[in-house]
């Protein structure tokens, strides 16, 4: 694991050296460019304030990554159910993606206000595609043979989504879920830089108003960090839900 | 009485005909072989037979008792061991009793004494990748068995398997065949597979596919490992090479 790592450490490590050196012998000015002990500096004083952002903005991406799996979810098995909505529906779904979340936030915020509303909506939006897509390939992808011999064995609808074309539309749902999550913190903060009283996105624009350089790196650190962790998590659950795949010939455990 | 008898089937897809008047009978504890070129309507044939496509005439009998049309009655294995690569091996065998509405743990406990007859001691836990290919066709065919006891119905069930797997697989199976009591309704193009294993082999051939043939292989079984080097066992190579 550690050694696999290895090239990625160095380079992460001889990136932060050369920034640090950069900023040390006064290469860039530090009000334009903060150093990373600059930077780190800030986050522990700034701790407490991010910490109450974090939460703010976690809820959002929380409430609104559940809402749109369930969605995409439940959309994904109307279409795979009913083959007129598949067509009708989907290249309206490719449509909707092509509209940046950036351009739809401010209408929401007219819309619906300052508060958490606008920001689930958002998240909602650019989630519910990722997973949709996913599932519908994967529903997609099932075996025929398999279904027939489920049907041949008298299974129902329900039994041949639960024992086949669930199970086979897993990988593709992880892979869009990964995507969902890390879509829900970078919609989060997009909603609230764009009109809120919380949050990590109201954190950035406050500290950009100060001309804060060294808060604002903490904070895009702290929000690439907590994508990372949220997509780490979804890395986990498959694991988990898919022992099959951690398998070898032998049967031990990878 | 015929443990399951297909009457007069006739099939066509789009105008163009695949099966005319087929009929063929199955006895109790009997192997039937229904030997024929690729392409010739067999696997039409099964799927009518288990109930998945419906005949344009004729009719399906288990047990007496008309199925025509009827999925859930009879199921099949193909060449494709078809094991959902997600669950243990155990799961995949008890998956038809899961699929009538038994519990996971009822299921299981009414599979696992049979792991041993198949062969297939210690892979409950395992899953189907970390098997050969004989095992899982094995686990397949123990997942046909708790479905429909007494029939199965084997699409080339060994085709992709090597020669040796192959011939270890042949005696395996009349092996389990017996101690199970299966009558079962054997698909192949092997004509030495064929030979070797049936009690009866009807020949389909012709477009549409008709049967053409029926030959009765009166050499006692358990055969010998040696049948396919004697002249009787040529004899009715040729015979069937001439009807074909």
């Amino acid at each position: 694991m550690l050694k696999r790592n290895i090239p990625s450490i160095v380079a992460v490590v001889l990136f932060l050296t050369v920034w640090q050196t950069v900023c040390s012998i006064g290469l860039i000015p530090s009000y334009m460019l903060p150093s990373p002990i600059e930077v780190i500096t800030a986050f522990v004083s700034d701790f407490s304030l991010l910490a109450q952002n974090s939460v703010i903005t976690l809820q959002e991406a929380f409430i609104g990554l559940f809402l749109g799996v369930s969605v995409g979810f439940f959309v994904a098995v109307l279409m795979d159910t009913f083959e007129t909505l598949y067509k009708a529906f989907y290249p309206l779904l490719i449509i909707t993606q092509t509209i940046p979340s950036v351009a739809i936030a401010p209408l929401l915020v007219l819309w619906f206000g300052y508060e958490m509303t606008p920001k689930i909506v958002l998240i909602v939006i650019s989630t519910f595609f990722p997973v949709t897509v996913g599932l519908l390939d994967g529903f997609r992808s099932a075996d025929k043979d398999s279904i027939g011999l489920l049907r041949s064995m008298g299974a129902n609808r329900f039994q041949i989504f639960r024992y086949i074309k669930f199970p086979s539309a897993l990988p593709q749902l992880f892979s869009g879920l990964r995507i969902a999550a890390a879509y829900s913190v970078v919609g989060a903060v997009i909603s609230e830089w764009l009109g809120g009283f919380g949050g990590l996105g109201v954190y950035m624009t406050r500290v950009k108003k100060a001309f804060a350089f060294d808060k604002m790196f903490a904070v895009i650190f702290l929000i690439s960090a907590i994508s990372l962790t949220l997509m780490a998590l979804v890395g986990f659950a498959e694991k988990k839900l898919m022992p099959y795949r951690n398998t070898d010939k032998k049967g031990e455990k990878l | 009485m015929n443990k399951l008898e297909v009457k007069n089937i006739s099939k066509s897809f789009d105008g163009k005909p695949v099966l005319k008047d087929v009929s063929i009978e199955l006895n109790r504890g009997e192997l039937v072989c229904l030997l024929g070129v690729s392409g010739g309507g067999k696997t039409t044939l099964f799927n009518v037979i288990s109930g998945l496509l419906s005949p344009d005439n004729g009719q399906v009998l288990l047990d007496g008792e008309d199925i025509t049309n009827q999925s859930g009655h009879i199921s099949y294995m193909l060449q494709k061991d078809l094991l959902l690569p997600y669950r243990t091996i155990e799961d995949n065998a008890a998956l038809p009793l899961l699929l009538k509405g038994e519990k996971k743990k009822d299921a299981r406990k009414k599979v696992s004494p049979l792991f041993e007859q198949f062969g297939l001691e210690g892979t409950q836990k395992k899953y189907p990748s970390q098997l050969s290919g004989g095992m899982r066709q094995r686990a397949a065919l123990l997942r046909t068995y708790m479905f429909s006891r007494d029939v199965a119905l084997l699409d080339e069930p060994f085709s992709a398997l090597d020669t040796l797997t192959k011939s270890s697989m042949h005696k395996w199976y009349l092996d389990v065949m017996e101690k199970i009591q299966l009558s079962t309704l054997f698909i192949t193009h092997d004509i030495d597979e064929a030979i070797l294993i049936s009690d009866r082999i009807y020949l389909l051939s012709g477009s549409p596919g008709e049967i053409t043939g029926e030959i009765i292989i009166k050499e006692q079984k358990p055969r010998k490992d040696d049948f396919n080097l004697t002249t009787e066992f040529l004899e009715y190579k040729r015979k069937i090479l001439s009807m074909l």
